[in-house]
């Protein structure tokens, strides 16, 4: 019978985190449980519940800078940042309706665990890019800090670099210092109708070689564009390759025109405004286009942003795939029919010729047992991974075996 | 500046050592003469000087791993060098370690549009990079004032920042991958030409890390296209709290400008006096804005920021008008560490990192903090992220002064920690702030963070005697005292 521990500060955590220890107990750390279907599944009796970790501690809009607590819901913070007209530049993701949960529930540090970054990461950076500092208990039950609260410091090692997709195997983290950043005025689409995927990648890397500070270029292919919830492309009966524009309303509206027409040469173009654009790429980064079939596999893959359509490509020829690309084509979601391995030896050596890795983000227990979940790592490398691990949890206590078994 | 005591038995061995190092990198590359090692004897901490036991410059990965694996096995420290512009001592050579210097890897290997990357050697210079894609139109963003000299290479190792890091982010927000040598001689890849790298972020860890992890031999930076324009906004204020209430509204507006720059009074006279650039002499502090980005966009937001000076009490609002002009704004700025230096035989540049609501207390402080070290001081200031550049003013010379001017630096440093900041926002620890570290961290934070570089290094090889103030056996930093079996503390929630 699994057991809970619920501290309500960050000396409980350390306290729970010393038990832990001189018990030999590993912990399974947990703050509004929205995530604990990713990474592998790993055996831990004890559940480390951070969820009383929870609110905004200080904000302050003209610094840039939100502290809060870990376990603050993902809505909480962005309720709190728009209404000073301002947002996580990373544009957290929800997985929610991906891994088949129904209420939104995510957290702040569960956004930071697995360095989450939606469509703007190629223009903003992922989460790693945006946590500023951090307290937390590692698995040594010491409570230590590094960053701060400040938007520019090289004081010390970048530990929330490592902290960010570390997926609690690190360090409990108790706060979090993180970069936010003003929110556009306006957000325009621009879409080119009906490509094939290599013409896709090569308007997307033409907007992103323009000066039309593009903030987000995905493709989606005329089998999934159907649906959409947006009805312009829910309707277009083809595939769409939509290009973000994003900021001031003056010049949102003359970049999306000079766009417009630096892309007719691809094909039939046309725009989305603010409203439109904003469920469209809320879709995106959420993977709304393989949300179903519930419950088949879905990877995601990243690679050079140039090798997207010939990896999506070869692929697409798998039985039963499906596909669409972000990140200019370098960021490929790809849903797989059930099978033992959910296509691992496939996807992997298609990947790794392309150069980039390939996570298995939903597939069931015992597939992402059987799986190496993460991208496999050479030898020296995984050496190195298990020093790093064991430099902050030398006994294994802290999510053992969540990314790489036997770390 | 205490460092580590040579090891008197490595330096008998030096012979021995420079033949086996010779024999890993043929002709040139080992240099054992004094006079031909003097010019490595500092980097741009240059109050401090000693020489290397022994100076290598390899050609290839091969040989750099070659060299870390022999070094590691000889139990020899090892002091990687870029272009030694560094302003925190991080390339201070050891009297018993081997200088590693990159200065030959010195090409760029491969320029890549569709990717928008560029993978370069690590002996490159910042600028050099923005050279090889500029008449494509594009650049690469972090621009250390040192960008002409710097390495790309050293702009890893300190993370790097620059006038447009508020905008465009610092090093490690503009890099994609490293090749990557690490003491055991190994050659590990992280990360490349995809957006992010798997696993562990060990790029993210490497960058920053002062060579204290290991020797970078190859990097992947994402190049940007180039705004179209670039417009300057200068603006004098009677007082710098005007000033710094200006860039909280301009940041409060939504507006990240490219660059946002203060300077006070004594940094705007000395400046005017030798680039002649326009500046009014009179004010109590001077902002400049550059907004960059498509010309539509840059008019606009130069109206708002116009609008939201004078809301704030400016005395002066000017606009450049041409190329020529924004040129002209910004030379007093680009030439303020020279132009103090006219004024003073000596200054030393600080660095600290404050919440920018800090700053009229931070200069409160400083000017209290002058009179009593009877030391001048100018301020120059990344204002848009709150980083100093505080200029102080000695004369080597003269019995004392050096002392007193470090102990003035660490007497802002400390104080920048007091209001909420930290010690270095772009320069990097190295020897400079290395004994400040305990303002800022705890025993415990401290020790974490060398665990992180047992993991790397557990011999403590690698530039041993920066960053950390005190050096602890990484078995001694791994013990742990696990007490009973029994929860210790039991008002814990349980379920």
């Amino acid at each position: 019978m699994a057991s809970t521990l619920k501290p309500e500060d960050a000396k409980q955590v350390e306290e729970a985190v010393t038990w832990a220890l001189s018990n030999g107990e590993p912990l399974e750390i947990v703050g509004r449980a929205s995530k604990r279907a990713l990474g592998r599944p790993f055996q831990a009796e004890t559940v480390l519940d951070l969820s009383d970790l929870s609110g905004v501690i200080d904000y302050e809009p003209a610094e840039l800078v939100l502290t809060a607590f870990p376990s603050t819901p993902m809505a909480e913070v962005e309720k709190l940042l728009a209404e000073n007209n301002q947002m996580l530049a990373f544009e957290p993701m929800d997985l929610t309706a991906l891994l088949g949960g129904t209420t939104t529930v995510g957290s702040l540090a569960g956004a930071l665990m697995i360095n989450s970054g939606g469509p703007r990461r190629i223009k903003a950076g992922s989460a790693r890019d945006h946590l500023l500092g951090f307290e937390a208990v590692s698995g040594r039950a010491e409570q230590f800090k590094s960053g701060a609260r400040v938007v520019k410091n090289v004081t010390g090692y970048d530990l929330p670099k490592v902290i960010c997709g570390s997926y609690g195997t690190l360090a409990a983290v108790t706060k979090i210092d993180v970069k936010v950043l003003p929110m556009p005025e306006k957000v325009y689409t621009v879409l080119v109708l009906g490509l094939d995927a290599g013409a896709a990648v090569r308007a997307m890397s033409a907007a992103m070689n323009s000066a039309h500070e593009v903030s987000a270029a995905a493709y989606v292919p005329a089998d999934l564009s159907g649906k959409s919830g947006v009805s312009y492309i829910k309707g277009a009966g083809a595939s769409v390759t939509a290009l973000r524009i994003e900021g001031f309303g003056p010049s949102v509206e003359r970049r999306c025109a000079d766009l417009r027409s630096e892309l007719s040469a691809f094909g039939a173009v046309e725009e989305l405004h603010t409203m439109n654009s904003q469920s469209f790429w809320r879709e995106v980064r959420d993977v709304h286009y393989l949300v179903t079939p519930m419950p088949d596999p879905v990877w995601r893959i990243s690679v050079p942003p140039s090798a997207g359509a010939s990896v999506g490509e070869a692929l697409s020829g798998m039985d039963g795939a499906a596909w669409f690309s972000d990140w200019a084509g370098g960021l490929i979601w790809l849903q797989l029919p059930a099978s033992d391995d959910a296509g691992a030896g496939a996807v992997r050596a298609a990947v790794s010729a392309a150069g980039g890795h390939a996570t298995l983000v939903r597939a069931g227990h015992e597939v992402r047992a059987a799986v190496p979940v993460f991208h496999p790592q050479p030898d020296a490398i995984a050496a190195l991974s298990m020093r790093l691990k064991e430099s902050f949890d030398p006994k294994h206590i802290l999510n053992p075996g969540r990314m790489y078994a036997g770390v | 500046m205490q460092m580590p005591e040579p090891d008197q038995s490595v330096i008998g061995r030096r012979e021995e050592i420079a033949a086996a190092l010779r024999a890993i990198v043929p002709g040139e590359g080992v240099i054992t003469e004094t006079d031909s090692m003097r010019v490595y004897e500092t980097d741009g901490l240059s109050a401090y000087r000693q020489l290397p036991m022994i100076v290598v410059l390899p050609e290839t990965t091969q040989q750099v791993a070659d060299i870390l694996r022999y070094c590691k096995e000889a139990g020899v420290k090892v002091v990687p060098r870029g272009a030694g512009t560094g302003l925190s001592g991080g390339a201070l050579p050891l009297a018993d370690g081997v200088l590693l210097g990159l200065g030959k890897f010195n090409r760029i290997l491969e320029i890549d549009f569709d990717n928008r990357a560029v993978v370069t050697q690590p002996g490159v210079t910042n600028l050099g990079i923005t050279h090889a894609v500029q008449d494509d139109g594009f650049y690469y963003a972090p621009d250390p004032s040192s960008q002409i000299a710097c390495s790309i290479g050293g702009n890893i190792a300190e993370n790097s920042g620059g006038v447009h890091s508020l905008k465009y982010g610092l090093t490690t927000n503009n890099v994609l991958g490293v090749e990557f040598v690490t003491i055991d001689g190994e050659i590990l890849r992280f990360g490349g030409k995809h957006l992010e790298a798997d696993g562990y972020d060990f790029l993210g860890l490497i960058t920053g890390s002062e060579g204290l992890l290991g020797v970078v031999t190859e990097i992947t930076v994402r190049v940007l296209r180039k705004p179209s324009t670039a417009r300057a906004v200068l603006v004098g204020f009677p007082t710098p709290e005007e000033a710094g209430a200006c860039v909280a509204a301009v940041i409060g507006a939504g507006i990240i400008p490219g660059g946002m720059e203060m300077m006070d009074n004594p940094a705007i006279n000395a400046a005017e006096d030798f680039v002649h650039a326009g500046y009014p002499r009179d004010v109590g502090a001077l902002l400049i804005v550059e907004l960059d980005g498509p010309e539509v966009e840059v008019d606009y937001l130069i109206g708002r920021v116009r609008e939201i000076a004078e809301a704030n009490g400016a005395s002066e609002v000017r606009i450049s008008e041409s190329e020529e002009e924004r040129n002209t704004f910004w030379a007093g700025r680009k030439a303020a560490f020279p132009a103090v230096g006219r004024i003073s035989p000596d200054y030393i540049c600080m660095d600290g990192t404050i919440p920018r609501k800090q700053l009229p207390e931070i200069l409160t402080r400083m000017s209290a903090m002058s009179k009593k070290h009877n030391l001048r001081v100018a301020n120059v200031f990344h204002a848009g992220d709150g980083n100093l550049h505080p200029l102080i003013l000695f004369d080597a010379n003269k019995e004392g002064e050096l002392e007193r001017a470090e102990a003035f630096g660490a007497d802002i440093l400390t104080a920048c920690v007091e209001l909420g900041g930290v010690l270095t926002g772009e320069h990097g620890v190295g020897i400079e702030k290395r004994d400040l570290m305990g303002e800022m961290f705890t025993e415990v934070d401290l020790n974490q963070q060398q665990r992180v570089k047992c993991a790397f290094d557990p011999d403590g090889l690698l530039n041993p005697g920066k960053v950390f103030p005190q050096l602890h056996r990484c078995a001694e930093l791994g013990r742990m005292h696990v007490s009973g079996g029994q929860l210790p503390f039991p008002d814990i929630p349980r379920f």
